[in-house]
């Protein structure tokens, strides 16, 4: 048993508010004496970076980190809340909700910070030294191994797309993907793909067409896949796919593209222990805190398949400024529109 | 405490003294340089970027859109892709409708007046982001549907990171740029200016090692203005040396031609004072003579040194021969030398111009005229007139003139015989000698068909000449 399992302060508690976190857990080393409580926000499940934080409590015994997990939009209010308004801010706001960051990070909400290790990280993955991707994690296709044919398999989305022009598909109804209105990953899924190519208005139309189902969380989606209830789910988050592994899922990078998400690391301008901060952002940018990241699926190492993807099939959603479409109001409400028509007739039916 | 006022203060170089001319104007022109450079590029920067700026917010403006009459923005990405250009500057940005409202945006956006926006152009303004210095524009668009009128303003604004990036780069730039040729310029105006201070240095070389009574020409090659020195100064202690010789030359002569004639004076006072009283008038007649030609020998003399100081030291004037020939008949002083002795004087009525000293002139001709009436005979002619170009001033007599031997030997420093005879034929002719060489000139003594010719010539001087 690895030692962050019997962890005395590891309590999860269960979201009571729409503004609250949804769990907590605190870590410190088992030796030393921590005089520095680190405040970390963050939409990963606690279970998943367990092991990292522990390593890193016990590279640095003196700060006791306390560690919360938040939905994306709450963490988004709140960390907008604590720069605009004064309230209590974390220390660090670590969010897959990479638009929402960047926006906080245009509102001056943030410290810069550098050094080597930022420094050495892609351009496309960090803005202003104030916001810095550290994960590298797809988005997929998963489909049920049992049920789904190996000739029909899709690997690009235009093989999708002819799968789902089929008359008297056996996909009707069977095809899932992320609602954009309840799900901020999924609107950034959805924004990009509407950014990224042409194939996006035909996909809603095919989505339309074969009556797919918008739900709200991964988990549901890929326990969906894994029964049978879909047979096929649209642009998941491949690291999710990757927690919970279950037998007759399967997963596919679409060829045509495949788009690259990368967790956002901020240490607010309120932050009361940035120097602290600053250590974590150092420790998950090392080779050791890289390494842990890949093997809980969060950085993933594309070289390492069989059929690795093509260079120019990467696409790594930008930590800039363009980002911030994603978060105007009239943008977001036309996208969503759309949206909504597309699955209205499901809901019609 | 010694005096120490021989000692020349040790000043700084010339070299050093234009370089840092040189470099104090370099760096003035750098400075100037560096600030016309800022400002040009932050002129530039700001150009550059406020184009940005207003692409963005004409792309937005474009995609203004009426929708059951309530205007909606579907912000381009491209809009955004322009801002991010500045990569590292935070965007602001706010779609105001008719009454002010917020469209869409974020509501810290200052609109700007109405006031400066009723005209169509777009408006540039400054202001904070968040406390930060930024940059704003606002673009406006009218429409006038059916079910919507009025206007839409876009404003989007942006810090100024990129802005300082990129003024701050073209100064440097251009300071590099400009560093760099100020090194080479530095670099060459020192190679041209040692190069060109190199005749001076080695001029100021060579007079340091030179031993002070070193008084032989030195180098004159060089520059014009280098060369103009040292001739003056070759010039100046070739005089010098002259003089140090004359000088030299009249004591030597002095002390050699004194020597035998007081010898003799004191032999015959001696005699007179231990002989006979019966021979003592004699005697006495004797000594009264000798001290008389020790006296013209003092005058020949003094004479001579007036010369040989005089074609040193004065300048050249233009005058007439003639007038030296009338002024020397005129002085009569042959009547002491010879009384009754007629002298004619043969001058045409053209000048005859020479550049000549007056005085050494005069004392040539006397010496001359002297010689003549000692050993020549009557009649004696002085005479000037122009032959074979040259301005002649001669003494003739018509006596059968000196034996060859003698002439062959005339004019040198001094003899042995005439000191020593006591008498100051060859001083006299030696003074003419030295006034012919002085003014370039020559002496010669010849025997003519009607007698014997001293002519001293010198060459005519026609620039001045008188029509």
């Amino acid at each position: 048993m690895r030692p962050w399992l019997i962890i005395a302060g590891l309590v999860i508690l269960r979201a009571t508010g729409p503004m609250a976190q949804e769990a907590v857990a605190e870590f410190k080393s088992d030796t030393g004496t921590p005089t520095t409580e680190l405040l970390v926000r963050s939409t990963t499940d606690i279970e998943i970076l367990a092991p990292l934080l522990q390593a890193f409590v016990t590279a640095n015994p003196t700060i006791h980190l306390r560690y919360e997990q938040w939905g994306s939009n709450a963490l988004y209010d709140d960390s907008l809340a604590a720069c605009e308004r004064g309230s209590e801010a974390a220390d660090v706001v670590f969010s897959s909700g990479v638009h929402q960051i960047v926006d906080l990070v245009n509102r001056a909400c943030a410290t810069p910070y550098r050094s080597a290790a930022t420094d050495a990280l892609p351009v496309s993955r960090r803005w202003r030294d104030e916001i810095w991707g550290i994960t590298q994690e797809p988005a997929v296709i998963i489909y049920n191994t049992a049920l789904v044919p190996k000739g029909t398999v899709p690997d690009t989305r235009f093989a999708l797309l002819d799968l789902m022009r089929q008359p008297e598909s056996a996909f009707t109804g069977k095809i899932a993907t992320y609602d954009v209105e309840a799900s901020g990953l999924g609107f950034l899924f959805a924004f990009m793909d509407s950014l990224e190519a042409t194939t996006f208005g035909s996909l809603l139309e095919g989505f339309s067409r074969l009556k797919a189902v918008a739900t709200c969380c991964s988990a549901e989606i890929i326990d969906g896949v894994a029964e049978g209830r879909y047979l096929i789910a649209y642009n998941v988050l491949g690291s999710y796919v990757d927690a919970r592994p279950r037998r007759d899922v399967g997963v596919i990078l679409p060829r045509d593209y495949t788009l690259f998400l990368s967790r956002t690391f901020m240490i607010p301008k309120q932050a009361a222990h940035k120097r602290e901060a600053a250590q974590l952002l150092e420790f998950l940018l090392s080779p050791q805190g890289q390494t842990m990241l890949a093997e809980v699926n969060l950085f993933q190492r594309t070289d390492r398949d069989a059929r690795p993807l093509p260079d120019s099939a990467r696409r790594a959603i930008p930590i800039d400024p363009k980002l911030l479409v994603a978060m105007d109001r009239h943008r977001r409400q036309l996208f969503v529109e759309q949206w909504r028509t597309t699955f209205a007739r499901e809901r019609e039916d | 405490m010694a005096d120490r006022s021989g000692v020349a203060p040790v000043t700084t170089s010339l070299l050093s003294r234009v370089m840092v001319g040189v470099l104090s104007l370099l760096a003035i022109g750098g400075c100037v340089i560096t600030l016309a450079a800022f400002a040009y590029g932050r002129n530039a920067a700001r150009q550059a970027y406020d184009r940005l700026l207003l692409g963005a917010a004409q792309d937005i403006a474009e995609s203004v859109d009426i929708r059951s009459g309530a205007p909606v923005v579907d912000i381009p990405v491209s809009a955004f892709g322009l801002l991010a250009l500045a990569t590292d500057d935070r965007i602001a940005y706010a779609v105001h409708g008719p009454n002010g409202a917020l469209i869409t945006g974020h509501d810290r956006v200052r609109q700007p007046e109405p006031a400066d926006a009723r005209s169509a152009a777009p408006v540039y303004f400054d202001d904070a982001m968040q406390g930060e210095k930024a940059r704003f524009v606002t673009v406006l668009r009218r429409f006038t549907e059916r079910d919507f009128s009025g206007t839409v303003a876009v404003t989007v604004g942006q810090t100024l990171r990129a802005r300082h990036a990129m003024a701050y780069e073209l100064t440097r730039g251009a300071m590099l740029v400009t560093g760099l040729g100020g090194l080479a310029l530095i670099l060459s105006a020192y190679l041209v200016i040692r190069s060109a201070m190199r005749p001076l240095e080695r001029m100021a070389e060579e007079l340091t090692a030179r031993d002070p009574y070193d008084l032989t020409p030195m180098m004159a090659d060089g520059p014009a203005e280098v060369a103009v020195v040292a001739h003056a100064m070759n010039r100046f202690m070739q005089r010098l040396d002259r003089q140090v010789g004359a000088m030299k030359n009249l004591i030597s002569d002095t002390a050699h031609q004194l020597r035998t004639p007081v010898a003799a004076i004191r032999a015959q006072t001696e005699l007179a004072l231990e002989d006979d009283p019966d021979q003592q008038p004699q005697r006495l007649e004797r000594l009264v003579r000798r001290t008389r030609s020790l006296g013209e020998l003092l005058d020949q003399m003094l004479s001579r040194a007036l010369v040989i100081h005089r074609a040193d030291n004065t300048p050249p004037e233009l005058m007439d021969l003639r007038d030296i020939a009338l002024r020397v008949i005129e002085e009569q002083d042959h009547e002491v030398l010879a009384p009754g002795v007629e002298v004619e004087l043969v001058i045409g009525d053209r000048a005859v111009m020479v550049m000549g000293d007056e005085i050494s002139l005069c004392e040539a001709v006397k010496n001359m005229l002297a010689n003549a009436l000692r050993h020549g005979q009557a009649p004696i002619q002085v005479g000037v007139g122009i032959e074979d170009g040259d301005a002649e001033i001669w003494v003739k007599d018509a006596g059968e003139g000196a034996p060859e031997e003698v002439l062959s030997r005339i004019g040198q420093r001094f003899e042995r015989s005439a000191a020593s005879s006591g008498n100051s034929a060859g001083l006299g002719l030696s003074i003419v000698k030295s006034v012919a060489g002085a003014l370039n000139g020559s002496f010669r003594m010849e025997r003519t068909e009607s007698g014997f010719r001293a002519t001293l010539a010198l060459p005519v001087d026609t620039s001045g000449e008188q029509p």
